[in-house]
């Protein structure tokens, strides 16, 4: 009585077993490349790394040795601005996203928020050099700290404004019923019992401009040596990346797969310290 | 009494109002209301920086500078063709390559994967994201390029060499490493949102699929993934605004020439990566207007695709609501 399999039915579990192999294959593709990218990267990045890297000035072409001090403080300051600018907007703004606005004009925010998320970095770049480079007729920390900024507070607005809403309203009423009044609800009910949350697109926020390269290019542009003020031009890392991998040394070959190293170690350091403040913040809520 | 009567209205209302502001709530929402504008102006600000500066080159070629292909800084003549057709084609190339193996990759990780497994490839793939672009452009120069160069290119040049698409020299700097970098780059946004959306599909129609005899992979390809496909377009067009976007990863990697190749062998120059090489050197009011105005194209390019990915996105997940 069990019925035999025809051709068609067996063609049928033939394409059924193939694709869903290759589906898996896809898979294998694009996780095996992120550890291409670890593998290679830790491989030519430790052995170019050396104490010198950390605390000694770039040298001049064809010298040996040296490092990149200057532009690892020169990142620190950068994000730094980007920070002290970006996360009062982003946290503001987003507060007023889920506890004040009405209907229309905080959708318009909210639209262009996301546009402002979809601009491209070297866009963002340009704007930064009409708006600070050219009043100040000089290439600054400041004018790429603030270039970052703009691609850090559509992150922040964003998620503020997402975890705020998740907040449930029985919170903000019992609050309200016991005589605070809306801001003293914000502050001592609402934004605490979401702050994993705002915390984790913070950070978010700073691991994505970390690594940014394009807006800073003719911003912050780039330095040999320290910058004393926050209106000189300054190094940063992601800059000094791209200057070395596209010189001809080979020593600045081996200085960028070093700075290469790092960089990826803070950004992917950041976002997984991101995730797991969350993970903790939602299993606290739920005990 | 009377007069008391009439005099009083004014004064609670007054009252009430510095009451709130001393309480802060008034304070508070002008306060949280500035810095939300101010997201809203900037963004206004942006363009219109863009629209000014690029007035030199705008009153100079017109409509013409899309269409004309000489790039020329010291006879003063430019024309955006090269780098858009560069965009273009290696935005191309890379959906080409990314769309078949993400898509594929989103079905195993909602549909096959146990969860475990899929959200720890979700994650990893997630991190992928996160790398700069020019630690992207950073290996693409030290491994891909000498690939290509060695390897890659001399054997498409033997087998399918007889094409234009794979004539020149194998330089390994040109439009194929590009959108192979850019592939990569790509691929983790399609993988996360188009597993969202297929995640978001509800399980009765697997259900029904398989009850009436489907395959796992005929309930998947002819139900499942039509049902997520607003979903899948939206992320597809995210990761192409991404591609088109792109600049360090591409720029090191793409060969800086300004002319227009048939082959994808030969190097290329795109609209990000002519920015950022020249934009510092640019000497004279149209020069710079001209790099600008070509940020102005890359600018509305990307945000018309974004602002579709949102609306195709927006659609699948409000389509879902209603059916719960």
């Amino acid at each position: 009585m069990v019925p035999t399999l025809t051709g068609r039915t067996r063609r049928r579990n033939l394409l059924n077993n193939v694709m869903l192999a290759l589906t898996g294959v896809c898979t294998f593709i694009t996780v095996a490349v992120l550890f291409v990218i670890l593998g290679f990267l830790v491989w030519n990045g430790f052995r170019s790394l050396d104490w010198n890297f950390f605390t000694k000035l770039p040298l001049s072409a064809g010298e040996t040795g040296g490092g990149l001090a200057n532009a690892i403080v020169g990142s620190g300051i950068t994000i730094l601005i980007a920070v002290v600018i970006g996360v009062p907007v982003g946290f503001l703004g987003g507060i007023y996203l889920a506890e004040f606005g009405g209907k229309t004009f905080p959708m318009f925010v909210r639209y262009t928020a996301d546009l402002l998320n979809g601009v491209p970095s070297i866009v963002i770049g340009i704007f930064a050099w009409t708006v600070i480079v050219v009043p100040m007729h000089t290439f600054s920390a400041w004018a790429g700290g603030f270039a970052l900024s703009l691609m850090m507070i559509p992150i922040g607005l964003r998620s503020t404004e997402h975890f705020l809403r998740a907040i449930p309203n029985s919170l903000r009423e019992a609050s309200l019923a016991l005589g605070a009044t809306k801001t003293r609800t914000i502050l001592t009910v609402v934004v605490p019992a979401a702050r994993q949350g705002i915390l984790t697109g913070l950070i978010l926020g700073v691991a994505r401009v970390a690594g940014e390269t394009a807006p800073l290019l003719f911003t912050s542009l780039n330095n040999q040596f320290w910058s004393d003020k926050l209106t000189e031009p300054t190094a940063t890392l992601p800059v000094m990346i791209y200057k070395l991998a596209t010189s001809p040394y080979d020593d600045w070959h081996r200085q960028a797969w070093a700075a290469g190293l790092v960089l990826l170690g803070f950004v992917l350091i950041t976002n997984i310290a991101a995730r797991l403040v969350l993970s903790r913040g939602t299993s606290v809520q739920r005990g | 009494m009377g007069t008391a009567v009439i005099a009083a209205p004014p004064q609670p209302a007054a009252r009430s109002f510095l009451k709130r502001l001393r309480d802060g709530d008034k304070a508070a929402h002008l306060i949280t209301l500035i810095f939300a504008a101010s997201v809203f102006l900037v963004t206004v600000f942006l363009v219109y920086e863009l629209w000014i500066h690029s007035s030199t080159s705008r009153a100079k070629f017109g409509l013409g500078f899309l269409f004309t292909s000489s790039w020329d800084p010291v006879a003063e003549k430019f024309g955006a063709l090269p780098f858009i057709y560069g965009t273009v084609l290696t935005s191309f190339l890379a959906l080409l390559i990314s769309v078949p193996l993400a898509v594929g990759a989103a079905i195993f990780l909602s549909e096959l994967a146990p969860p475990k497994l899929s959200n720890t490839c979700t994650f990893l793939v997630e991190l992928l994201a996160a790398v700069p672009s020019v630690i992207y452009g950073l290996l693409a120069i030290f491994t891909l390029v000498p690939f290509l160069s060695k390897y890659g290119e001399p054997f498409l040049k033997n087998t399918v060499g007889f094409l234009p698409l794979f004539k020149g020299a194998p330089l390994g700097y040109g439009y194929l490493a590009a959108g192979l970098v850019l592939a990569i780059m790509t691929f983790p946004f399609i993988i996360s949102i188009s597993r969202e959306s297929l995640l978001a599909v509800p399980i009765e129609q697997r259900e029904a699929a398989l009850a009436l005899g489907a395959t796992k992979w005929e309930s998947t390809w002819q139900v499942v993934v039509p049902h997520a496909r607003l979903g899948i377009i939206g992320s597809i067009f995210l990761a192409l605004a991404r591609a088109l976007g792109e600049t360090m990863a591409v720029t090191m990697v793409i060969g800086n020439d300004p002319s227009i190749h048939a082959s994808l062998l030969k190097p290329g120059y795109t609209i990000a990566a002519v920015i950022a090489n020249e934009f510092t050197e640019a000497t004279g009011d149209l020069y710079q207007g001209a790099l600008v105005e070509l940020g102005l194209v890359l600018f509305l390019i990307t945000i018309i695709l974004n602002a579709s990915a949102q609306l195709l996105i927006l659609a699948t997940t409000k389509k879902g609501s209603k059916q719960d």
